[in-house]
Order: C-alpha cells, then structure tokens, then sequence
C-alpha cells in the first residue's frame, strides 16, 4: 500500500508539509506496513494538498483539499479498501487533466523527484542513451529542427538554430546553461518542473550537450526556490552515481559535469549576456550581441541557453521522433505550452496545452471561469514585457504570432486573469514600477525613461492627471524600445502601450473625469454613507483615522469630504454595507 | 537565520572556509557574498571590505555586485523577516491592502525593522504560490489567502509568542 502526497512548493504551502508528518506519524504509531512517498505538484493548486492511495491491487484514489485530521481517515479507508467520498477529487476535476497534453508536466505528480530509480521506470535517460549510441550530434539537431521546437523562455526562438550554431563554434571547451532564473512575477512553470521532476531536465541538457560538443553544464536558478535547488542538488547527485554524469557516460567518449549557479535576485538576468555576466559573479548587465553566446559566451566560450521548459520537452521529442512532436500545434509554433493560470480565476493553477487552443478555453473550460461569476476583463500574458488581451480577443489561439499580433507576447507562460474590479491603468503603474526597479541602469532611456512613465501613471492614478499625459507616454514608450540593448527595455513599455491600445477610455476617464471604474485608485473615490441602510451603530467613526465621520448614535452618520483621507477603513469596518464608493 | 548583532562582535573567521573552498573558482563573488550573508544575516560594510581585501577584487565592486542584486541586505533584519508578495497574482488579489494592514500594525515602512528588532518588512517579487494569493513568508512558513484580518493576527500572535517566550527567560 503506498500514500502519496504531492510536495511542491504551493502544497508545502498550503499545508502538504504538515500532512506528511501527520501521515508519518500514524503510520509509525500504528506500526502500518504502508510507503509513504512524496511527489511534485499536479498543477492543480485550487485543491492542495492533495494526496493519493495506491491499494496493493493498484487500485488508485485521490484526496483533495487534504488536512492532518484527515490522515487517520485516509488511511484506515485505504487499509479497508473503501473509499471517502466527500473528499474524493471530482468527476469535473479529472476531466480538466483529460483536456491537457501533458509533456512537459508528464511526470509531474507522478513520480518521486528524489528517486531516480522511479525517473529510469519511466523510461527517463532513454532518449540520452539513444543519441550516444545511434545518432550524431548533428542528428540530434536534425530531430529538433524535425519538431520545430521553439525556446519557452519568451522569445520562441528555433531551439535547434541555436544548437546549431553553437556546435559549429570551435573551441576546446562549451558550455551548456539552463536558465531557470524565473523572474516574471506571476509565473511558476519551471519551479514546478524543477521541483517535480528535476530529472528531465538533466537529460534535457545532456542532449543538447552532446548535440553542441559542451561537456560543462550550469543551472542557474533563483535563490527563492529553495526547494527546487534542493531537488536538484539531489538528482544530480543520484545521476552521479548511476553514472549518468561524469565521465565516459553509459561506456561512450562522451563527458558531461553539471552544477548549480544560484542567482542573486535580478530580472534582468534572464537576458541571455546579463545571465552569463551574472554567472562570472558581475553585475547582471547585458551587453551588445553580436557576438553571441553560441560563438562567445561563458569565459568567452561558445555558450548555449535555453530555459527549463524548453530542455524538458527534449527527452520526449528523441523518444518519440520529431515529427510526432510536430503533429501537435499550430502551423508555426509546435508542441504544448505550459501556464501559470492565475488571478481572478476558479481553477487557478499549472495546466499543459496544446499551442492552438484559443485564451476562452484555457480560462473558461478548464480554469472555469471567473471568480464570484464576475465580468472578464482581461488576460495578461507575458508578464512586464507582455501585454493585456481583452474579451473581444478571448478566441486568439496560443501560438507564438497570434499572441504576437494582439500586442502581449506569448512570455514564458503567466496567464493572469483579471475581472471587472483590475484598474488598467493601475496595472500597467504595477508592471512599470516592476520594470523600472529592474532595469540595470546601462541605457539611459531604459533607465530614466521607465521612472518618467511610472511618475505619469502614478500621477493619473493619483488624480492628477493631466491633457498631454497619454500622448507623453507614447513618446516614451517608443523611445525606450527604440534605444534599448536588451529584452527588458524594449518591452518594458508593452503594458502601457497594450493598455492604451484596448482600455485608452480607461485612461482618459482617469485623466479627464476623475473616475476610476474599477474602483481601485483611492484618490479618485469617494466615500458616502447611505442613509437607508446606516444603522447609526458609529462603528465607521471609531474606526476613522482623521474623525471625518459624524458620530451620534442611531443616527444616520454623514462623511465630511474635507477630513477624509479615502482610507477606506470605514467602508471595511460597515458590516451593514452602508459606505458606498 | 542567524542572528543579525553577531556581526559587529565577532571577527570574521567564519569566512575563512568560505574563502577556501572558492579559492580556485574564478567568478565566485556573488556565491561568497551569499555564504557571507547566511552566516551574518546580512552584509555590513566591514563584512564587504573584509571578503574584498581576502578575493582580491576591488571594494568597489562588491559594493557594486551587492547592491545590484535584491537578494542582499545591507542591513540587519529583525526576528521576524516577512516577505510580502507582490508578483501579478498577488497584486491583482489586493496585496497592497495587506502591505497596509502590515505597516499599520507595525508602524514600519517596506525595507524597515520594527524598533524591537522583532519584524522586518521586504517586499518580494514573487514567491511563486499564486494560487494561495495573496501570500507572504515569514521566516520559511508561507501564509495564503490572506485578509487586512487574518495578516494583523498572525502578526499578533508573533508577538505574544515573543513576549511569553520572554517571559520563560526571565524566570
């Protein structure tokens, strides 16, 4: 019998951790003959923590939403071979997995990310295997390029080009580098797949390793993901010692050693040059391309990028050809991608899809829709270098051009979700002020031009804006793409422009009306008191700071304009829902 | 975390592996500044010289590598270090009335320490539990889903923590 218990690091969140120890815990006091392991997370993290039961006929259930006081339960029912209903994951649930193409994800939740063994009974080092003994490093390219695969970090750059021309690049020493410096806020793809199956990623590089001649592999990853550095730490010493790393890998000349570079904590890190710089312990500064890091990279060696997601697909695609992997997709942009479905959104979290479904799909059938059954505004996508999509586009495919086209960008897979009460104009304030701490500072209209914008939107979302304020932030916004060495000033302004572009009435009632409709920028609310519903209990006086409220008992309070501060404080404490904005 | 007024009253010996075992890998700065800053809580300005002068790079630029990255303090942080989410999820799900509810309940800014050395308020990026959003961490234990409420009451029962753990030691 074996009980599951799925530990990324949202279930650790949400109280997986404690779960487990309550599990291990009974099953140590009642001396049970059970094997209690652990497992990455699902994706699906609206029903954390979850867990699952094997019987020893292999009969499988799965427990949602799981407490320590559950544990006793669970187990006893698995003992007898019964099954608890109320806590059971849902018909409807296990249909929103049906509806994914799990790749990326297919070992996520499945298996144990801290035993190899159960990697290998997956058919895990395979493909890497395959390429030593059967195929050139110029035929491991031919696959990729067969499967069209394009980078997952954002660009979607063809993986095999730059393969390519890494491996035409002389030089004694190579390196391989994956780029697991997720900064996009709002996007946890990689963590996952570190955190559940760190091994993917390993042959992933591997291949691509043997593919360019590199025979050094480097992992750099962000210092806030504790857990998925750990598990890599792990992985790569059981692949050590199972031979998989090393030298003379499976009995072949090929030689490949991998370690972790953990990352300081700078988004601009995730631009190829800067994430290089970073790595030799300098400032994350991009510098101009040519040359590339495919001719001079790390320690000016021919160096080779790509992100998590990007090498996770790689094991599959030489296990089941290229031109399987091709089937799947668009006419140009191939495979699945994975999401971070957030926001305002039911069934928030990890989903895998095939490129082609259209946005409505992906948040109204399998992420359900909006929460409370609120209005659907927008979707933004590609985080501070993305841009929002509103509901007339809601049928735009996944595919790296569609997205392209509507002014957000496909990014590396944050797909946060926004309803009726996300103010536009404060959001694109939320993604400058984002960008504006980030950049490096080497451009100066990156540099100064970022802050310029942000004191624009802070200003119209503080009342004040003025006639000029829009058309002032379009002239920015074109210089800083314009003048910009890297990735993060040329799109740095995309949330305003794709803001402007759909919601520019928002902006102009701001600006000309003093009106934010969403009802978020404080400054331009005011607060007032029904006299229908006001109970007089004087609650709402006590709790204001600058006493702006009348205070006479069963009496109908009134709210004195030139006093308030719009703190909102009275409008949280009415429990008769008498403030009105 | 260690604790954070250690730095000032003992020397620096606790470095000397940490220098040792990156003695031989060129670019190893920022990997010496992230040992240096788990042992001592944080990088004060005598810790900054003291690994420049022993890896041979210019103060300067450790000064320069240490302010580049959000991962460094330069200050001391108090017991409690809460790291408050504020990545897309968490914004969308109304993280800047936590922020306020925080900063009310401890009179501190974002970047502050409480002046009882109890709390420290560092705004994140994105801690990656966006589901759970808003969110905040502190020292390692993530809160989700949290209120302006159930923020000043966690924060509450921190500090009844403190005060009774106070009240054991002077007994």
């Amino acid at each position: 019998m074996k009980l599951i218990i799925g530990q990324g690091s949202c279930g650790n969140a949400a109280g997986a951790n404690k779960v487990y120890e309550a599990a291990k815990q009974y099953i140590k006091q009642n001396s049970l003959d059970i094997d209690l392991t652990s497992t990455g997370c699902i994706g699906m993290c609206y029903l954390e923590p979850i867990v699952e039961t094997v019987a020893d006929n292999g009969e499988k259930h799965t427990y949602v939403k799981v407490t320590e006081a559950l544990i006793a339960d669970i187990i006893n029912s698995l003992i007898r071979n019964t099954v608890l209903e109320h806590i059971s994951m849902s018909q409807e649930d296990k249909l929103i997995l049906s509806k994914q193409t799990r790749i990326v994800l297919r070992n996520c939740g499945n298996i144990n990310p801290e035993d190899i063994e159960q990697y290998i009974a997956k058919g895990g080092y395979k493909a890497i295997e395959k390429c030593l003994r059967q195929m050139t490093p110029k035929q491991v390219i031919d696959e990729v390029k067969t499967s069209n695969l394009r980078g997952r970090g954002g660009a979607g750059f063809p993986t095999w080009f730059k393969w390519d021309a890494a491996r035409r690049s002389q030089s004694e020493s190579k390196y391989m580098v994956c780029n697991a410096d997720e900064g996009d806020p709002g996007a946890f793809m990689d963590r996952s797949v570190l955190e559940g199956d760190p091994h993917s990623i390993i042959e992933g590089m591997m291949i691509g390793a043997y593919a360019i001649g590199a025979s050094e592999g480097v992992i750099y990853v962000r210092a806030e993901y504790p857990l998925a550095i750990a598990r890599l730490k792990i992985a790569i010493e059981q692949a050590v010692q199972r031979g998989f790393l090393g030298r003379n890998i499976l009995g072949t000349s090929f030689s490949f050693d991998m370690r972790i570079k953990v990352g300081a904590g700078a988004f601009v890190c995730g631009e190829e040059t800067a994430l290089i710089a970073s790595m030799e312990g300098e400032r994350g500064m991009p510098r101009l391309k040519p040359p590339f890091p495919a001719q001079k990279g790390y320690w000016q060696q021919p160096t080779n990028i790509n992100n998590v997601e990007t090498f996770a697909n790689i094991p599959w695609i030489i296990n089941n050809g290229g031109s399987e992997y091709a089937q799947i997709g668009t006419d140009k942009s191939k495979g699945t991608k994975v999401f971070a479905l957030t926001g305002k959104i039911k069934k928030g979290g990890l989903v895998e899809v095939p490129m082609g479904i259209s946005l409505r799909d992906i948040i109204f059938d399998i992420g359900d829709g909006i929460v409370k059954d609120k209005q659907f505004k927008a979707v933004q996508m590609g985080g501070p270098s993305g841009g929002c999509i509103p509901v007339e586009l809601l049928n735009t495919i996944v595919d790296y051009e569609s997205i392209n086209k509507t002014g957000a960008i496909m990014g590396s897979g944050g797909m946060v979700v926004m309803d009726e009460t996300t103010c536009m104009v404060e959001m694109a304030r939320y993604f400058l002020d984002f960008t504006q701490k980030e950049s490096c500072g080497k451009c100066i209209h990156c540099r100064l031009g970022t802050k310029r914008m942000l004191e624009i939107l802070e200003r119209i979302c503080g009342g004040e804006g003025k006639e000029g304020d829009i058309e002032l932030l379009e002239e920015l916004a074109n210089k800083i793409k314009e003048s910009s060495l890297c990735g993060l000033g040329m799109t740095a302004p995309n949330p305003v422009l794709s803001t402007l572009r759909y919601f520019r009435k928002e902006y102009e009632q701001h600006i000309y009306d003093k009106k934010c409709t969403a009802k978020q920028c404080k400054s331009l609310l005011a607060y007032t008191i029904s006299k229908d519903s006001c109970t007089g209990c004087t609650l709402c006086s006590r709790k204001c700071p600058t006493g702006a409220i009348s205070a006479e008992r069963k009496a109908v309070h009134s709210i004195d304009k030139e006093k308030c501060i719009k703190c909102g404080k009275c409008f949280e404490a009415c429990n008769f829902n008498a403030v009105l904005v | 975390m260690n604790c954070c007024c250690e730095a000032n009253s003992k020397p620096f010996d606790k470095l000397d592996p940490v220098f040792d075992k990156y003695k031989n890998k060129p670019g190893s700065l920022i990997s010496v500044l992230q040992e240096a800053q788990e042992l001592y809580g944080y990088l004060s300005m005598e810790t900054l010289e003291y690994i420049a002068k022993n890896i041979g790079v210019e103060a300067s630029k450790v000064h320069g590598v240490a302010t580049f990255y959000t991962q460094f303090r330069l200050k001391p942080v108090g017991k409690y270090l809460i790291m408050l989410c504020k990545g897309t999820a968490c914004h969308v799900n109304g993280a800047n009335l936590i922020e306020e509810a925080i900063c009310e309940e401890l009179s501190i800014r974002e970047g502050e320490t409480t002046e009882d050395k109890l709390f420290t308020l560092n705004n994140v990026a994105c801690l990656g539990c966006c589901s759970l959003s808003p969110v905040m961490m502190i020292n390692g234990e993530t809160f989700g889903k949290l209120t302006s409420a159930k923020t000043k009451e966690i924060l509450r029962e921190l500090k009844e923590r403190q005060s009774s753990d106070q009240e054991v030691d002077t007994l």
